[in-house]
């Protein structure tokens, strides 16, 4: 059976990651999540498409309206995997996953070489999965090493 | 054709004068450059702030030459596509983002793919001077990729 499923990230290198991991996604019910209208033209074709406010954990403001977008998004999908590369909407998105009781994946982006981002770290109790993409970052109680997009 | 991408989170004039300075040196070669929130406007090439998915993607195939902040979005396209790219890393201590991560990207880069590394202005004027001389990135490690998807597929469908 489809799972329904939220993929989200911001933009760049975050959205670049995610669209990688594609093939992970294939067959199932997807809606992504991200910061530029114009990223809707990489997405195949049947899958929902939502964009939010780009923000960063330096700006209050502009968190607090991310988040409203996300629970709207969250009350009308209804999300049971939330899957993210990153950062802000990504972190938020597995926190609103865990109170609507979707399982939940982080993925920190292999950018993180020398240690895993904040948002990275800070998501671990959140995240049902928790990945690095470096072998070297990997540590028993987590995050763990399972292969890398690059 | 070189095309010079900087990201659109963030300005980055240093990066965006210092390849603008060798173009004015170089009259004979032609760059494009998406210069994002950068305030510095180039003089000797042509630019814009920022270019849709589908354009970028046609300046980034047309190009024989990438040059752009260190940015893994960049880093990871180049590769795919096989091209030749200068990356300069932000740093956090002249404010061009909030952490010292693109140092850090920096610094295993050039090991992983053949990408050339500019911590500098004098950097990047020796690397574009000899551009013709770096070799093309090489496609990414389809094992590390596969094995992700499928721990990915196999919890999804759990």
């Amino acid at each position: 059976m489809k799972k329904k499923i939220l993929a989200v990230s911001s933009g760049g290198g975050h959205w670049v990651q995610l669209r990688r991991l594609q093939q992970a996604l294939d067959g199932q019910d997807i809606a992504y999540v991200t910061v530029h209208a114009d990223y809707k033209m990489d997405i195949p074709s049947g899958a929902r498409f939502y964009t939010v406010r780009d923000a960063t954990r330096w700006d209050r403001w502009h968190l607090v309206v991310l988040l409203f977008q996300l629970l709207l998004i969250f009350w009308k999908e209804r999300p049971q995997i939330v899957i993210s590369t990153g950062a802000a909407p990504g972190y938020l998105s597995l926190r609103l996953g865990k109170l609507f009781g979707a399982k939940t994946v982080w993925i920190d982006s292999v950018a993180n070489v020398e240690e895993i981002s904040l948002s990275g770290q800070r998501i671990a109790k959140y995240a049902d999965l928790w990945l690095t993409q470096w072998p070297h970052l990997a540590v028993s109680t987590g995050p763990h090493y399972k292969g890398s997009v690059l | 054709m070189m095309f010079l991408t900087v990201g659109s989170q963030m300005p980055f004039d240093r990066l965006v004068k210092s390849v603008d300075a060798w173009a004015m040196r170089n009259p004979s070669a032609t760059l494009f450059a998406q210069i994002g929130k950068s305030d510095y406007r180039p003089q000797a090439m042509e630019w814009v702030h920022l270019l849709g998915p589908e354009k970028y993607r046609k300046r980034f195939l047309e190009a024989d030459l990438i040059i752009s902040h260190a940015g893994m979005g960049t880093v990871i396209t180049a590769a795919d596509y096989g091209k030749r790219l200068i990356v300069m890393p932000r740093r956090e201590g002249l404010g061009e983002t909030r952490n010292d991560h693109q140092i850090a990207t920096a610094k295993w880069l050039p090991d992983h793919f053949g990408i050339c590394v500019a911590m500098d202005d004098t950097d990047m004027m020796r690397a574009l001077d000899g551009w013709p001389g770096i070799v093309p990135c090489e496609s990414t490690n389809a094992d590390a990729k596969n094995d992700l998807v499928m721990v990915l597929s196999k919890f999804i469908n759990s």
